[in-house]
């Protein structure tokens, strides 16, 4: 066992290196898609369907991946300094590289389905992480609220994949991007467009979904920064840019995601003016530029496209560098509170300096990467429009949020890191580990050599995205950061002065203001919450109180009774004429009248008579097992055999845990009279339901079905001439792997059931009749079987070796004739019992070894290892070699691999049976602890059974 | 014949079912294993009745229309085994669910 430390090293390490080789291939792949080739590698599941895993690298594609990858790898290196040791670290690192994953497979999917699914995973990755501490409620509230908002986002986006690809004909991405103006023209066009946009904004927290966003923040900040800014929450503008060659060319477009986009960067930029928590306002400035880009993607033009991709690049760098900067903050001070911290400049000097250019990169400050992608916005509003409230909505809109941006990021610079030193601190801060700093400083590079110097920088890989969007129509466009004195200049300047207007006079006011003025009302989160208890409590707890319940017999009613409805609804038409009785067997018949009178006996006696009822049972059994040898078939007439003896002897194992029931002469009330009658009567309809089915069945001929393939291959293909075997070890052995398994879980269920089991109070004596016994002679009931069996019990005695020869011999020749493992393994697990009830349980276990967990597990494995080994030698799973060997005295011998399979398939049986009933049988002679009692238990004797 | 079985199966069912409805543990159990034995002879007599048809092939070059449908044998033959568990699994729980609540009916309480 590791130290703790070392075990976050490791696993930190793990995900480190498989991060960086991630980073590594997804740069080395640029010369491939730099002059614009796509790379696809598709791996076909059911083509005829149109699944299949298609990965599909283009230009748009690698930037995300690129981004996925680098940023992931520096979170990887800032966690490790991040998370306590105290914290469940694998788990942390395990989610992380899940997350990454999910995404690279959203955003490299090739096939429209695929990236549904994909963006599922990715929410689902999300809501474990932003849950990682789940014993804080603010924490389980956050992740159940992204799960809601953007699992039901993805759903509609689904839906969307699902219409756009029946409009296109295919679930290609290449064939979707190539099908031109089709989904726009399609009448289906604003059906898919409505549900696309609302799995993009769910995702990319538009206006008015952004709510679950701010409370995603309770997740650790490495997730914060890395889903809730850099990556997961650009899936939805991811998705927007994707399809947008495709599907921007309509009005629908152009209103919706334009002005949605507009309302969130103006309402993200303004609440983050008035979060206290640095987090919260890091998540409303996020919410903010994933307005921004959604309003450049409704636009519509190229150029406004080109600026949309531009700018997700620059955000991630730069927001992803002030988590992890806020997250040294918390870790150093112990609080992300703007009121108790101030003047951290002299205490953090280098993370500060890293913040403030961070921060001025997210205002928009000239030299930095977020002044380039923002003066390609402006630009953009400032175009001209004919419609004149476009005109100047844009533009008036832009400058607004602008200034209230410069406004936010003032605030946190100035709040934190100038100013007097802190007061209220629980500590000293200090600088963190040199290495904790690195993957900021590195972002920091990042926008910073952007900034400056874009032609060399971000140019060529900018391209290979914008051309990967537009193709042919990829603009003209510049990086340059002079582009002259113009209007976009003019309008960053007003947002600049304009910010800092707003914030010095009323920086105290800010600080302390508690709540958010004039949208205080608008809140989507009270909304959804009312929804959510509204639907989850009170709608739940009206339908229980109006359909549940919680007794059995009404349920098992209502299920009996609609399967009778749905078995009438869809057989009365299809019944037809009813042909007459062609034939009768009278000794069938015998049978069958001593049956039914016993099935009907059994039930009528169940209640009162358990013993009588369980015999009459075995009657109906019996009359099964005949009517199967009548009808040709020998395998089931001696499973159904063997099987009856084992149920009887579980059941009467059993029977002695039941409490003593006697009729009682007083008369029934008229209730539960009338409840007899019910359910007499859906009884017989019942039947008389399955008799007229199974009539009407038998006398029409059978359908062309597949017996005859079996029929005729199942000695060329599987070597054996008892078609059922073969069926049960070769052609279908999967599914007989399948049901050995459940048995083995069944057997398992039961023993671990009876470990701790406590007997009912007027249960736990000793019965009546051994009572009587120990009162004649003490001691006697210990051996009963001795005087009242004894020479059953020496017959029984000398029978095991036959028995199991016998067992062996139905194994060995089940591929051939009537037999197999099924059967041998019930006619073992006889043996087993006989001497249980020829010496007694303690007489038996001093001399037989038994362990029947071992028969199971290697049962289990010799069955998975024989189809294991049909795949090293190159076939399929399970299929079965055969040949004959010559044995001297014994003659020809079928060999084929399908035997040791089915001696797995013994095996498991053995143990499975043995295990059930030898479980039961040692309750008996255990001294139980009675329910509800503390008494020590008190072990007679040999028990490794309880 | 085929009327026979077809009521058999009838019989079988509605015994199962009766039981199935009762309040006492033990005669779920029961009436499980009856509705077990309807549904098994169904299934094989999905197959269509053969008497004295052959079950095992003489050989590679048999005629297979003289043979009974291994399909519906190969099918109940796992689910009489599974049946022989699921009797176990019910009898178990129901002893277990006897001890807890101190009484042997589906709901585990009352008398």
């Amino acid at each position: 066992m590791a130290a703790p430390g070392e075990k976050i090293r490791g696993a930190a390490w793990v995900t480190a290196v498989v991060a960086a080789i991630l980073s590594l291939l997804s740069l080395a792949l640029f010369p491939s898609i730099a002059n614009g080739e796509v790379l696809i590698s598709r791996i076909e599941w059911v083509p005829q369907l149109g699944l299949n895993l298609t990965l599909r690298l283009d230009g748009l594609a690698w930037l995300f991946a690129v981004l996925i990858t680098c940023i992931g790898f520096l979170v990887v290196l800032y966690a490790r300094y991040y998370m306590s040791p105290k914290d469940p670290i694998a788990r942390f690192h395990a989610l992380l590289l899940a997350f990454m994953g999910a995404m690279l497979g959203l955003v490299m999917s090739g096939n429209i389905i695929q990236l549904a699914i994909f963006w599922e995973l990715t929410s689902l990755v999300s809501f474990l992480l932003i849950g990682y501490w789940y014993h804080r409620g603010d924490a389980r509230d956050g992740a159940r609220m992204a799960l809601i908002i953007t699992g039901t986002g993805g759903l509609a986006l689904f839906v969307s994949m699902l219409v756009i690809g029946h409009i296109v004909g295919s679930y290609e991405l290449d064939d979707v991007l190539a099908s031109g103006s089709k989904i726009v023209e399609s009448p289906l066009y604003p059906v898919a467009l409505i549900l696309f946009l609302l799995g993009a904004f769910t995702k990319s927290a538009q206006f008015p979904f952004q709510f679950w966003l701010p409370n995603a923040m309770t997740a650790p900040t490495p997730v914060s920064a890395y889903l809730h800014s850099a990556t997961m929450v650009k899936a939805g503008v991811f998705i927007l840019t994707r399809f947008w060659p495709v599907m921007h060319d309509h009005q629908l477009w152009f209103w919706i995601v334009t002005y949605t986009g507009l309302a969130t960067l103006i309402f993200g930029a303004y609440t983050a003016l008035f979060q206290r928590d640095l987090k919260g306002l890091l998540a409303y400035s996020t919410i903010s530029h994933l307005g921004l880009i959604t309003t450049l993607l409704g636009m519509g033009t190229p150029l406004a496209a080109v600026a949309a991709i531009f700018h997700i690049a620059n955000h991630a760098t730069f927001k992803a560098s002030l988590f992890m900067a806020v997250g040294i903050i918390d870790h150093e001070t112990g609080t992300r509170d703007v009121r108790k911290l101030s003047g951290l400049r002299k205490y953090l000097p280098f993370t500060a300096t890293l913040a403030i250019i961070a921060s001025a990169a997210m205002a928009g400050v000239p030299l930095l990467n977020g002044f380039l992608s923002k003066e390609m916005f402006f630009t953009e509003t400032a175009e001209f429009d004919p419609n004149v409230f476009v005109n100047l909505s844009l533009p008036i809109g832009a400058t607004l949020a602008g200034m209230l941006s410069v406004a936010y990021s003032i605030k946190f610079v100035h709040g934190v890191f100038f100013g007097p030193p802190p007061t209220e601190l629980e500590k000293v801060p200090h600088e963190p580990p040199a290495l904790m700093r690195r993957p900021i400083e590195i972002l920091v590079l990042i926008c910073l050599a952007v900034g400056i110097i874009p032609g060399i920088t971000i140019a060529p890989y900018l391209a290979a995205a914008v051309h990967s969007v537009l193709g042919a129509d990829t603009p003209y466009y510049s990086l340059s950061v002079w582009h002259g004195f113009n209007l976009p200049l003019i309008m960053s300047i007003i947002a600049m002065v304009g910010g800092a207007v707003i914030y010095v006079p009323y920086y105290r006011k800010l600080r302390d203001i508690d709540g958010v003025p004039l949208t205080r009302g608008l809140m989507g989160q009270r909304v959804f919450e009312r929804i959510l208890v509204t639907a989850t409590n009170r709608w739940a707890r009206h339908l229980v109180g109006a359909f549940g319940t919680q007794r059995l017999q009404p349920q098992i009613f209502v299920v009996i009774f609609l399967a009778l409805a749905a078995g009438i609804a869809a057989g009365w038409a299809r019944m037809g004429n009813l042909p007459l009785p062609q034939s009768f067997d009278p000794v069938l018949g015998l049978v069958w009248l001593l049956g039914g009178i016993s099935a009907l006996a059994a039930a009528q006696q169940a209640k009162f008579h358990r013993l009588a009822s369980m015999i009459l049972m075995g009657g109906a059994g019996l009359a099964t097992c005949l009517t199967f040898a009548w009808f040709s078939a020998p395998d089931l007439a001696l499973t159904q055999l063997l099987a009856e003896i084992a149920t009887t002897v579980l059941i009467l194992l059993g029977l002695r845990w039941l409490p003593k029931r006697s009729p009682v002469p007083e008369s029934t009330p008229m209730a539960a009279r009338l409840r007899r009658y019910r359910d007499v009567a859906l009884a017989g309809l019942v039947g008389l339901g399955t008799a007229l089915a199974s009539y009407a069945i038998m006398t029409r001929s059978a359908p062309e079905g597949i017996s005859d393939f079996f029929l005729a291959n199942a000695y060329k293909e599987g070597g054996g001439t008892n078609v059922v075997n073969v069926m049960l070890v070769d052609f279908r052995g999967f599914d007989t792997m399948g049901e050995i398994t459940v048995l083995g879980v069944v057997a398992l269920t039961v023993f671990g059931l009876l470990r701790r089991f406590r007997p009912a109070s007027d249960s736990a004596e000793r019965p009546e009749q051994q009572r009587v016994l120990d009162d004649y002679a003490p001691g006697s009931s210990e051996n009963v079987a001795d005087d009242f069996l004894r020479i059953p019990a020496l017959i029984m005695n000398w029978l095991f070796p036959v028995v199991v020869v016998v067992a062996i011999y139905m194994l060995m020749r089940g591929h051939d004739l009537p037999g197999g493992g099924f059967i041998a393994g019930i006619i073992m697990s006889l043996a087993f019992i006989l001497q249980y009830l020829a010496g007694g349980t303690r007489w038996v276990e001093e001399r037989l070894r038994i362990l029947p967990l071992l028969w199971i597990g290697w049962g289990l494995l010799l069955a998975l290892l024989t189809g294991i080994g049909a795949m090293v030698l190159g076939a399929p799973f399970l299929t079965s070699a055969f040949a004959y060997a010559d044995i001297p005295l014994i003659g020809k011998v079928p060999m084929a691999t399908a035997l040791i399979f089915d001696l797995g398939v013994f095996a498991l049986v053995v143990g499975a049976t043995v295990l059930m009933l030898i479980a039961l049988a040692h309750q008996s002679i255990r001294r139980p602890k009675v329910a509800g009692s503390n008494k020590p238990k008190q072990r007679a004797g040999t028990d490794k059974w309880n | 014949m085929e009327l026979t079985l077809a009521i058999a199966i009838g019989v079988l069912s509605a015994s199962g079912v009766y039981l199935l409805l009762r309040p006492r543990t033990f005669q779920v159990i029961i009436g499980l294993s009856l509705v077990s034995y309807a549904v098994n002879l169904f299934i094989l007599s999905m197959g269509r009745l053969r008497m004295d048809a052959a079950p095992i092939l003489s050989g590679a070059d048999a005629d297979i229309t003289n043979y009974a449908d291994p399909v519906p044998q190969a099918l109940v033959l796992t689910a009489i085994v599974i049946g022989f568990a699921m009797t176990a699994l019910f009898l178990v729980v129901l002893l277990a669910a006897r001890g807890l609540s101190g009484s042997d009916h589906v709901d585990g309480k009352g008398d």
